[in-house]
């Protein structure tokens, strides 16, 4: 499969850099290897969900219980979870961070992902929440650790999209 | 039975307890019963208190939480039952008050238990351990009892008639609760 598995286990050795012990996941194709990673990883606890919404529950209350946790989903998956976003993890100031495979832009061969890839970012915009692209693996440990530290300083969700050019290899 | 009888009869067993509740009646009553720092009101996001709750049991498997919630806030996200048969917690018991109406628009509003929609039974083909529906609060505690000394994740179903506090509103602004909670989880820490 041509999913990066070297900027995978960048993303995964930076999430454990940060201290994060918990990842929310509903998988998708570009996110297979961290789950696998995640999932072969006493120390990680892996949250199997089954809507990406319940993610920033449980985000919220590992927060809460003194846990650092991730969320990992798809574009389509913040989509699907922007209450959970507005009225959980923003109205009760909680950190969330966010990281979401940007499918549906350049290069992208599914019809079905490119609806949801051409709202992406203008969604973000909407919500107030701060985002950055993440394309380069050299860059994946410093972003991951920026990202965490403006989400814990702000107590607000910060989100990291996952590039084709990070994720797949053509 | 009514919602604030029933949570009376548990009342002793959440006192100690880590607890996450749905918006609207049930917060407002469990307050109108007495705070504590380990009570979280998760007013809004419907569906997510037994996700809160989730995470807090996977985080901290030391800690029991209960999480209470409603016919209508759980029906938004009945994929929580699966979520949480797959991760079974022993430490979590999570509670529906099913009034089978959304109180707060109205008596008329009937959600799907109304029409037989059984949530304890749902729960149960969902994989979770242990369930039951009770109406009385003499049965729902002492299922609440056994679900807890058992420690074994359940799902338990208290049928309550549709009535509520004369406000929800509570005197401790989220916020403030949110900060109360969290310090209160980093203390229990050992």
């Amino acid at each position: 499969m041509p999913v990066s598995a070297a900027s995978s286990r960048q993303l995964y050795e930076g999430l454990k850099a940060c201290g994060v012990r918990l990842l929310s996941v509903l998988p998708e194709t570009w996110l297979v290897h961290l789950v696998a990673l995640a999932e072969a990883d006493p120390e990680m606890t892996l949250v199997r969900l089954a809507k990406e919404e319940e993610g920033v529950g449980v985000s919220v209350g590992a927060h809460l219980a003194g846990v650092r946790s991730a969320m990992l989903m798809q574009n389509h998956g913040l989509l699907a979870s922007v209450n959970g976003i507005v009225s959980l993890a923003q109205l009760y100031r909680v950190p969330l961070l966010m990281l979401v495979s940007y499918r549906g832009g350049f290069g992208e061969e599914h019809p079905w992902q490119t609806e949801g890839g051409a709202v992406t970012e203008d969604l973000l915009r909407a919500l107030r929440i701060p985002y950055l692209l993440l394309a380069r693996a050299d860059q994946v440990a410093a972003r991951l650790r920026e990202a965490q530290a403006l989400a814990e300083a702000s107590l607000r969700p910060v989100a990291l999209l996952l590039c084709r050019e990070l994720m797949w290899e053509e | 039975m009514l919602r604030l009888e029933a949570m009376r009869a548990i009342y002793p067993l959440l006192a100690e307890r880590v607890v996450v509740t749905n918006m609207g009646a049930a917060p407002a009553e469990l307050f109108s019963l007495g705070h504590r720092p380990g009570f979280f009101y998760v007013e809004h996001s419907m569906g997510l208190a037994s996700s809160v709750a989730l995470g807090i049991a996977l985080a901290r498997p030391e800690l029991t939480v209960v999480a209470l919630d409603g016919d209508g806030s759980v029906l938004m996200n009945l994929g929580t039952f699966t979520t949480l048969a797959r991760h079974r917690p022993p430490n979590l018991l999570h509670v529906v008050f099913d009034n089978e109406v959304l109180l707060s628009v109205g008596r008329s509003f009937t959600t799907a238990t109304a029409t037989g929609s059984d949530l304890a039974a749902i729960a149960a083909a969902a994989g979770v351990p242990r369930t039951g529906t009770y109406r009385t609060p003499e049965s729902f505690a002492a299922a609440c009892t056994a679900a807890l000394t058992a420690a074994e994740l359940a799902v338990l179903v208290a049928k309550v008639e549709p009535t509520g506090p004369a406000s929800y509103l509570i005197d401790l602004h989220l916020l403030e609760n949110r900060f109360q909670f969290e310090r209160h989880l980093k203390g229990e820490r050992r």
